[in-house]
């Protein structure tokens, strides 16, 4: 999911073409205090006017208590995209009340309330001890992301680039995600001149089970999706193990051995995901 | 008269003579033979141990006997840090010498200084394969009294051997000469490679110059330039500004776009079918070309794929693959950057070639015609596939045609990378300003926004589609461009042609209008 700064016309415009499977129309930290209208009036017309057709379309917008926060839904939430972002969120109470003014919103404008979706940003230790409750409050809510730079601010923490000091954070934040069998995306990856660097930590959160990761560089876009697409010889075993699942499930049996290892429910469940991230349907095996 | 991409042509331009208009791309060649004459190359004598060597550019300039209505040429392997062609023209200025044709292989930012010489009769006529800045301005508004004219690197050989650029003065500058001329480019403090443009000046002008700032002991090795076309040698302190001349190497595009845009580049030709064992490659030095051989290089690796030849300009990439074994050899017409050039003087794998070898239509084969990939930029293209590398979207000529139509009609596959739109600029678009390669060469056309293949390839349609890739029709892409830029105003031109660009068999594939300020 590729941010893209709310204030930049050329970026904004050429956003789709990157081949993330996401885009995140900033209004909030990427944009200057001094720019925050201009970012808002862009990305409404930007809305409006401009095909990001195969690319998801999400907007962040500042959080209900800054002055800017209010505005920014009143203008966006009308014009519907896939999903907000909201940054910040801490609290249930907190979340009740941007969703309650989000669907007024949308009353107002005789809109439904299932069509847009919001993801929440955990960005402070007090979101990420809530982070479950949080999460489980909305139907509408489909996806957690965790916001690494505040977080890391808010802890107090020194800068270093290996993560441990968010990695009990990233750890609850997934869990939650899972419990309510929700996306879950990670932070950014702020040196964009570090491939390699961006490419161990995409592993590794590949590993904890985030669905994704915010980029903030067309650049990264290449190696978090090579990262997170199933390479030939996983989806070559994945297939395997479905068939043999498919066709032992005819003859009732329920766990089995593929390559001499053993096949049960939960590792024929992997295999039809590693399946489904890369477009296979199980019929056309 | 009007060509076949429908152009009007006239019969005959003031400055020029009687044109031919464009036939297709092969219609000259398929012949055989070439109609025009060849010139003889001229005719010299030297006594031995007389001696070549001049104190200054000026004294050399002066026992050529210059004249008023001379033809002088260059070569534009200094890049940007040259400064050979800009003194040379003012000491001829300076000699009261006006009239002249200049016949450089390119004119690039490099030459602005010469403005002043085309705006006081110094010179009335270009030949170049490339022309840029306050000079690509200038004769688009018409500074010139006589028509300038676009030629292909290939092409230029075909004029040098018909007459159509008879050289009576040959200026070329050397990184490395001896007191005969044996003279190369690949050693010295302004080393810059191959020396691929300048051979042909050196066996047909009139008279020779070379011009160095490291006169070396004799004989100078290796030797890309021979003695025996050499009239007259020059030591000077600088031919140029050597960190302009000699550059590091050159570096992949970091711009997001062009990354992108290689990288669909790179996927068409793994998909295309031409990517197999023993293919040849060449890539454009710029932007969007160049960085697809970061990505060919890596699907070459993956699939343990190995090349035959890279040809063409030549980077620091190409070395690189050369040297990794995904390559076996390089034939090297124009160096890029410092690397290539110490490349060539120690890998015997890594070949110098004159321009002739390189893409001249007219002998028995040059090496363009051996291509299989191509990759090739563009500053426009439009619905037909016909593509503009010459002038931009006010209508100056800031770009080169270089070896765009050569390669292009050689290659068995001719990808096209470029933005749909720069700016609010369109790129694809129904009708380019100019026209330098025509359609027919080009196979397949590379941007952000969709991948089209020309119509005439339908079996590399197929191929791609195969291949999981999604393929545009060209008027639909064009038709969603307008749809975010709004059509662009024509340029307003008047009637008078400034300019034309040849074909490289030498025909008349477009012409230039002086631009309305």
């Amino acid at each position: 999911m590729l941010y893209i700064p709310g204030n930049n016309p050329a970026m904004l415009q050429q956003g789709s073409v990157y081949g993330a499977d996401g885009i995140l129309l900033d209004l909030e930290d990427a944009v200057a205090l001094n720019q925050k209208d201009s970012a808002r009036i862009l990305v409404s017309h930007m809305l409006q006017y401009i095909s990001y057709e195969g690319c998801e379309v999400t907007v962040r917008v500042n959080h209900i208590d800054t002055p800017f926060g209010l505005e920014d839904l009143q203008q966006i939430v009308p014009l519907q995209p896939n999903a907000l972002r909201l940054p910040k969120v801490e609290t249930v109470e907190e979340i009740t009340r941007i969703i309650k003014v989000i669907e007024e919103i949308e009353d107002k404008h005789g809109l439904p309330h299932d069509k847009m979706k919001v993801h929440v940003m955990i960005e402070t230790a007090l979101g990420v001890q809530n982070v479950y409750e949080i999460a489980q409050y909305s139907d509408r809510i489909d996806a957690i992301s965790i916001g690494g730079q505040d977080l890391a601010a808010d802890m107090q923490l020194v800068k270093s680039t290996d993560g441990i000091g968010i990695d009990y954070a990233r750890k609850q934040i997934v869990m939650a995600a899972k419990a309510c069998k929700i996306d879950v995306f990670d932070t950014v990856y702020v040196d964009t001149e570090n491939e390699e660097g961006l490419r161990e930590e995409a592993e590794y959160i590949k590993k904890l089970g985030f669905t994704g990761k915010a980029i903030i560089n067309p650049r990264q876009i290449e190696i978090v999706n090579e990262v997170f697409t199933p390479t030939d010889l996983e989806i070559r075993k994945a297939a395997k193990i479905v068939k043999a699942f498919e066709r032992n499930k005819a003859e009732g049996i329920g766990v089995f051995a593929v390559d001499g290892k053993m096949v049960d429910a939960p590792v024929v469940q992997r295999a039809l995901r590693v399946l489904e991230m890369a477009d296979i349907e199980v019929s056309e095996l | 008269m009007k060509n076949i991409l429908n152009i009007e042509i006239p019969d005959n331009l003031n400055g020029i003579g009687s044109l031919e208009p464009f036939q297709g791309a092969f219609t000259k060649l398929k012949k055989g033979w070439m109609e025009e004459k060849t010139v003889p190359p001229p005719n010299k004598a030297k006594m031995p141990h007389s001696s070549k060597l001049c104190k200054t550019l000026r004294e050399a300039i002066e026992k050529t006997k210059p004249y008023s209505g001379m033809t002088v040429s260059f070569h534009h392997h200094l890049r940007g840090g040259d400064d050979i062609v800009v003194n040379s023209i003012r000491i001829l200025a300076e000699l009261g010498i006006k009239d002249i044709t200049l016949a450089s292989s390119s004119l690039t930012s490099a030459h602005d200084a010469l403005l002043p010489f085309f705006k006081d009769g110094t010179i009335t006529q270009v030949f170049s394969s490339g022309i840029r800045g306050e000079l690509g301005k200038a004769i688009a508004q018409g500074v010139l009294p006589k028509p300038f004219v676009i030629h292909s690197h290939g092409g230029r050989v075909r004029c040098v051997h018909t007459g159509k650029i008879k050289i009576d003065l040959a200026i070329i500058a050397a990184s490395a000469a001896d007191e005969e001329g044996n003279a190369t480019g690949t050693h010295g403090k302004s080393a810059f490679g191959s020396m691929g443009y300048a051979t042909i000046d050196s066996w047909y002008a009139k008279q020779v110059v070379v011009v160095t700032d490291n006169i070396v002991d004799y004989p100078c090795v290796p030797q890309s330039i021979t003695q025996n076309y050499i009239d007259y040698v020059v030591e000077v302190n600088s031919i140029g500004d050597p960190t302009k001349i000699a550059g590091g190497s050159t570096r992949i595009t970091k711009a997001p776009m062009d990354l992108q845009i290689a990288r669909l580049a790179a996927n068409v030709i793994e998909k295309s079918g031409e990517l197999k064992e023993g293919f040849s490659f060449q890539v454009g030095a710029g932007g969007a070309s160049l960085a697809v051989a970061k990505y060919i290089r890596k699907i070459m690796k993956k699939t343990n794929t190995k090349g035959s030849f890279v040809l063409g300009g030549v980077t620091s990439v190409g070395v690189d693959m050369l040297n990794e074994g995904l390559f076996s050899s390089i034939f090297d017409v124009q160096s890029f950057d410092a690397e290539v050039s110490s490349s060539l003087m120690k890998n015997p794998y890594h070949i110098e070639i004159p321009a002739g070898v390189y893409a001249n239509p007219f002998n028995c084969g040059c090496m363009t015609n051996k291509l299989d990939i191509v990759v090739l930029g563009a500053l426009e293209i439009d619905t037909d596939f016909n593509v503009n590398v010459i002038t931009g979207s006010e209508g100056y000529v800031r770009g080169a045609s270089g070896g765009h139509s050569d390669t292009a009609s050689g290659a068995n596959l001719t990808v096209v990378v470029c933005p749909s739109f720069r700016g609010r600029i369109p790129i694809v678009k129904e009708k380019v300003h100019t026209i330098v390669t025509p359609g027919e060469s080009i196979d397949v056309l590379v941007t952000e926004r969709g991948i089209c293949v020309n119509p005439n390839r339908p079996e590399l349609k197929q191929n791609l589609i195969d291949g999981g890739i999604e393929v545009k029709d060209i008027h639909d892409l064009a038709k969603e461009v307008e749809g975010i830029t709004g059509k662009a105003k024509p340029i307003e031109t008047t009637d008078r042609i400034v300019g034309i660009v040849e074909y490289r068999d030498g025909t008349v594939i477009d012409v230039i209008r002086q631009v309305v300020e």
